[in-house]
């Protein structure tokens, strides 16, 4: 009877996975097309590229098409797409002052060296319904594009900015950056031993699913950790991908990936040579993702502070904490696997429970 | 290079090689199942890569497989004990997927490696044989320190006591060690291993065993090795036996046997009938299957 049951998995899987593609196909919608992912969905694509930690956006649409808009699905197909790639070279560290900027703003300035940016952010629009969304044409799309691009100046074209913090540096209000000559610790090609170094804390967040870091950074921000940022400047945009020539070695333009950039100034501890500085937390990710961007920064400020002081006070500044649960793949994974059957652990825990109970009942019954 | 077509999903635009894997991450992972050889019990780190099924389905145990599967190979994959369960069916489907020339097989004395999730085959195993755990936590110190710095010096000074500690508490509390699965061996008389959830049952077939043993974490990143004619003791105390499950009826005193192919000397699974009756069967199908034969044979 079990035999049975067991011997029908096999075909339940198929026949399961054939009704997810049923559920796609079945009713009247027209099949989804990937650019209509990357276009009308780009925040959510944008999830999936930097928690896939993969930056093809044809394959992330792919990902989301096929997993059904699950994200945490969607960007574990982009990891293990990538475990079949070799890891063909390394890029020299890129500079995110060459960023095509679509987006910019400081919370620290008012006015900072070439301006706010707002760009596209659905920060300041009231949530309210537009009911007429509900039924568009796409004769209704090419009027926005026409309206949209007829009302732009001509020179509105790409644009690099300096960075806000630059400024900062100049006053001597934040410590001056060291360029780091360390190979970067490569969270694809070994594992994380404590403690690490920022490289592999930044990268592993740099990848992390975004709600896992949001809600640790979370709760630094209201009280179980006080790391109280403001944002320096946060930045979207295009940063071009410089690769070295396999033969010549020098660097080339190999294309450009979409990035999210973000910079928070902290509280002030007293710097190497003694005199109080700003602090720095960094965030950035693949795609277009403030949240996370920002979460990330907080949090590497947070671990950075207990490691300045040689003590962890908050879950949200302990390393090993916060490194080891922020990945989706692997927390979705392993919440996942509870489903499948334990018969033989449970089997042996219903054994040591009714040993125990055989022997609490032996200590009931005998005389006192 | 060729195609594979997963679980019905037809692929495009890319093309798989054999094992899956890039040729590097098999290097490797045959790296360090060496060092996990030469250090029998001690957990070596590795990258583990993200398998196309997710973290706790085995993907620790498919990476080893992967790298010691040849196109000669004949393999096995267990779940719960048996080749069928959807699990078992699935990773054995992706092995058939990606390495062609491997032989799928259900029985245990044909597997040259077999890849297992909770059990280990009631048949004993040949120096010819490799069996590969699938492991969710491969530090048995993870119930007494949560921190994992921590963990390593206290491994490298073979320092476990507070395990002993939690044992101790056990006694007090229930007069039994409570510890069902996962039971934490010593091996080789230095590093303590959390055996994977096998049940307490599978432990002893650990000690000086003709295989090779491996124990692959892919979440945790950890692979680690019991290797053959190996010292292999769950801790106890000198005056608490350590006890396998025992299947004893309460009401007779006897132990059930397996309703299927009558064994008494196997490990049950204990379920309810179509009719509400407790019954028992082998959680190992092909060791009950090879039972049944063999008796079909003899009438």
């Amino acid at each position: 009877m079990a035999y049975v049951a067991i011997r029908g998995g096999a075909d339940a899987i198929k026949g399961s996975s054939r009704l997810m593609d049923a559920m796609r196909a079945m009713g009247e919608s027209a099949p989804l097309e990937l650019d209509q992912i990357e276009r009308q969905m780009p925040l959510l694509h944008s999830k999936v590229l930097s928690e896939g930690s993969l930056y093809h956006p044809r394959l992330a649409s792919l990902a989301l098409k096929q997993s059904l808009g699950d994200s945490l699905e969607a960007a574990f197909f982009l990891r293990a797409y990538r475990s079949t790639k070799p890891r063909l070279g390394e890029t020299a560290t890129h500079d995110t002052r060459n960023m095509r900027v679509i987006r910019r703003v400081s919370a620290a300035f008012k006015d900072i060296p070439g301006g706010q940016m707002l760009g596209a952010t659905p920060d300041y629009l009231h949530r309210l319904f537009r009911f007429e969304l509900m039924d568009e044409g796409a004769e209704r799309f090419d009027e926005i594009t026409r309206d949209w691009l007829g009302n732009r100046p001509e020179n509105d074209t790409a644009l690099t900015f300096p960075k806000v913090l630059d400024s900062l540096r100049e006053e001597g209000l934040l410590a001056p950056l060291e360029n780091s000559d360390e190979t970067p610790f490569d969270i694809t090609r070994e594992p994380l031993i404590f403690p690490v170094p920022r490289s592999a804390q930044l990268a592993t967040m740099a990848r992390g699913e975004t709600g896992g870091l949001l809600a640790l950074a979370y709760s630094n921000m209201r009280g179980y950790g006080d790391v109280h940022p403001t944002v320096g400047e946060l930045r979207v945009g295009y940063v071009p991908v410089m690769v070295p020539h396999p033969v010549t070695g020098k660097p080339m333009e190999a294309g450009e990936v979409l990035v999210t950039e973000c910079e928070i100034v902290a509280m002030f501890e007293k710097s190497d040579d003694g005199a109080p500085v700003f602090t720095l937390g960094y965030g950035a990710c693949f795609g277009h993702n403030e949240v996370k961007a920002i979460a990330m920064s907080v949090l590497d400020r947070a671990i950075s502070v207990a490691r300045e002081k040689g003590r962890i006070e908050n879950p949200s500044e302990d390393p090993e904490f916060v490194l080891l649960h922020v990945d989706g793949i692997e927390s979705m994974g392993f919440c996942t696997h509870y489903k499948m059957p334990h018969y033989v652990t449970f089997q042996s825990d219903m054994d040591r429970l009714r040993a125990a109970q055989g022997k609490t009942e032996e200590a009931t019954d005998a005389p006192r | 290079m060729h195609p594979v077509d997963t679980m019905g999903q037809t692929r495009e635009g890319a093309e798989y090689g054999f094992a899956f894997l890039d040729e590097d991450a098999k290097r490797e992972l045959r790296r360090s199942i060496f060092k996990a050889v030469c250090i029998p019990g001690h957990q070596v780190p590795y990258a583990s890569r993200e398998m196309p099924i997710a973290r706790g389905f085995g993907t620790g145990g498919m990476q080893l497989t992967l790298a010691l599967l040849g196109p000669d190979d004949a393999c096995k994959v267990i779940d719960q004990g048996a080749d069928d369960s959807v699990n078992a069916a699935n990773i054995r489907n992706f092995f058939a997927l990606t390495c062609p020339g491997v032989t799928g097989t259900l029985r245990t004395e044909e597997a040259s490696v077999i890849q297992t999730r909770h059990r280990i085959p009631e048949l004993p195993l040949r120096a010819d044989q490799i069996l590969v755990f699938q492991v969710p936590y491969p530090d048995p110190l993870v119930v007494v320190e949560p921190n994992a710095a921590k963990r390593r010096r206290m491994h490298g000074r073979a320092d476990y006591a507070r395990l002993w500690v939690k044992l101790y508490e056990d006694m007090v509390a229930f007069d039994e060690i409570t510890i069902s699965h996962r039971y934490p061996t010593r091996i080789n008389g230095h590093y303590i291993i959390d055996p994977s959830p096998i049940p307490r049952f599978d432990v002893p077939k650990l000690h000086q065993a003709d295989c090779l043993y491996l124990f692959g974490a892919g979440r945790e990143k950890r692979i680690y090795a019991v290797p053959p004619h190996t010292d292999a003791v769950p801790i106890t105390f000198n005056d608490v036996t350590f006890a396998v499950e025992n299947f004893r009826d309460k009401a007779t005193g006897k132990r059930h046997c397996c309703r299927r192919c009558g064994a008494d000397d196997s490990f049950l699974d204990e379920f309810l009938d179509d009719d509400g009756a407790r019954v028992f069967q082998c959680s190992d199908a092909a060791y009950c299957d090879m039972r049944l034969e063999r008796l079909e044979a003899a009438e």
